[in-house]
């Protein structure tokens, strides 16, 4: 636990002190938000129908951004060598790696939903707790396999573009989930009507949690 | 020449010249059963035979894809570079047969459904399969043939096939209202007859195109071997 701590604080340092990730996140999320604006021009209905989408649409290309970070700076200075020769076991660098990132982009997503509020006038702080789970566990579900591909990623040519092509068709079942969710929440449906989506989300998180962390040593072992 | 790969300079074995022959004369075969032995479908009428050709084409890259999956975790086990050829090669020919399916779809969609199109579980599942895939091969392309690759491709090739259920479950729930394609068919006794002899043949030839391939990229390294040797 020590060691998974020490790894997400030092990234967590380096985002301090540069905020790099968050910056380019949060400024191309509100770019994509109001692209989304003068490409549809949005009737109050159609402000409705397209908010739960359009918020996860400009969570995960806003996030792709940060995850595609993640490894790029530990190539730098081989930072990354260092990390493995030091003795952890490579399921706990995952660990701390995945939550760095979790952090960082739930930190821009939180930034980003306030404007989703100005602009789009949706009722998103009326259920501010379930709309804040659904988030969380999308976003984690997004970053537990955005972090393992972006650990490959990196390490080919191309790599801005890999990580994209890679991430986007497998998180499909949390896009279709995470969006449900909101839009059912926004709704003001009851719990029930969403509750397999929501099961989805969980399951969906869990499963690729447990995988990437078993498969990630095979990513990075020389 | 010492070459781990020296099957790629020898004759094919028997019994592959034989798989072959086989292929041949059962691809004929299943024409004829499909064209004139299995009737025309009363309310599709000629359009459904394109059935005997989209449905053994799916069954083919759901296979490949499963070969793939079992084949990856068998070359993080063991490093044996076997198993990262077979995985790829079952890539290459499972992204072949899911382009089949979604090529022959839209025709078989257009006269009976009305559209080329619709966002329904299946086509849109097939659909998701495919990107997966085409980004498996484009990451074997960017990376470039080392060993980082294979495990890289092999790691794609196990989370990929775990998402396809996933993907379906997903896709099935939010599309529940535009089920239209058929769960399952009401086939005659003649049609079931064309139809297992097309998917048997499909299965053999998905087994020796498999095969063959295999050897193709020995061949290859093959050739890369031999080229270092001539430079050292």
């Amino acid at each position: 636990m020590k060691q998974i701590i020490t790894i997400l604080w030092k990234d967590l340092l380096v985002e301090l002190k540069s905020k790099e990730s968050l910056l380019s996140m949060f400024t191309f999320g509100l770019l994509i938000l109001v692209l989304f604006n003068f490409a549809f021009e949005p009737t109050p209905a159609l402000k409705r129908a397209i908010t739960p989408g359009l918020l996860w649409v400009t969570f995960l290309f806003s996030g792709v951004l940060g995850l595609n970070r993640s490894f790029a700076v530990e190539k730098e200075n081989m930072a990354i060598q260092g990390m493995l020769l030091a003795p952890v076991d490579r399921g706990l660098i995952y660990f701390g790696k995945f939550g760095a990132n979790l952090i960082i982009l739930l930190v821009a997503e939180f930034l980003t939903l306030p404007f989703f509020l100005l602009f789009l006038n949706m009722p998103l702080f009326e259920h501010f707790w379930w709309i804040t789970g659904i988030i969380l566990l999308g976003t984690i579900g997004f970053v537990a396999v955005g972090t393992l591909f972006s650990a490959m990623a990196t390490n080919v040519k191309m790599s801005e573009v890999m990580l994209p092509l890679l991430l986007f068709p497998v998180s499909t079942p949390i896009l279709l989930a995470a969006v449900a969710c909101i839009r059912n929440i926004i709704a003001g449906e009851p719990f029930s009507t969403y509750q397999n989506w929501f099961s989805l989300l969980v399951g969906f998180d869990l499963i690729f949690v447990v995988v990437s962390s078993l498969v990630f040593e095979y990513v990075v072992e020389e | 020449m010492n070459s781990q790969y020296e099957d790629a300079f020898s004759q094919d074995h028997i019994g592959v010249k034989i798989l072959g022959y086989v292929l041949l004369f059962l691809m004929f075969f299943s024409f004829l059963l499909i064209a004139w032995y299995a009737p025309v479908e009363r309310t599709m009428g000629l359009v459904q035979k394109i059935f005997y050709y989209h449905v053994p084409s799916a069954w083919v890259a759901f296979l490949a894809f499963g070969v793939v999956f079992v084949c990856s975790i068998l070359y993080l086990t063991s490093k044996d570079k076997k198993w990262d050829i077979y995985a790829a090669s079952s890539v290459e020919i499972g992204v072949v047969f899911a382009l089949i399916v979604l090529i022959t779809g839209p025709i078989w969609a257009r006269p009976v459904w009305g559209v080329w199109w619709t966002w329904e579980p299946r086509l849109t599942t097939t659909l998701i399969l495919f990107l997966i895939y085409v980004a498996y091969l484009l990451l074997r392309y960017f990376g470039g043939q080392n060993d980082r690759t294979a495990k890289f491709s092999a790691v794609l090739g196990i989370i990929g096939f775990i998402d396809v259920p996933l993907v379906y479950l997903s896709i099935n729930w939010w599309s529940a209202e535009a089920q239209v394609h058929p769960q399952r068919i009401g086939m005659g006794p003649e049609m079931k007859a064309a139809f297992f002899v097309s998917l048997f043949t499909f299965t053999l030839l998905y087994i020796y195109l498999l095969i063959k391939r295999v050897r193709a990229t020995h061949a290859a390294l093959a050739v890369d071997e031999l080229r270092e040797q001539r430079d050292e």
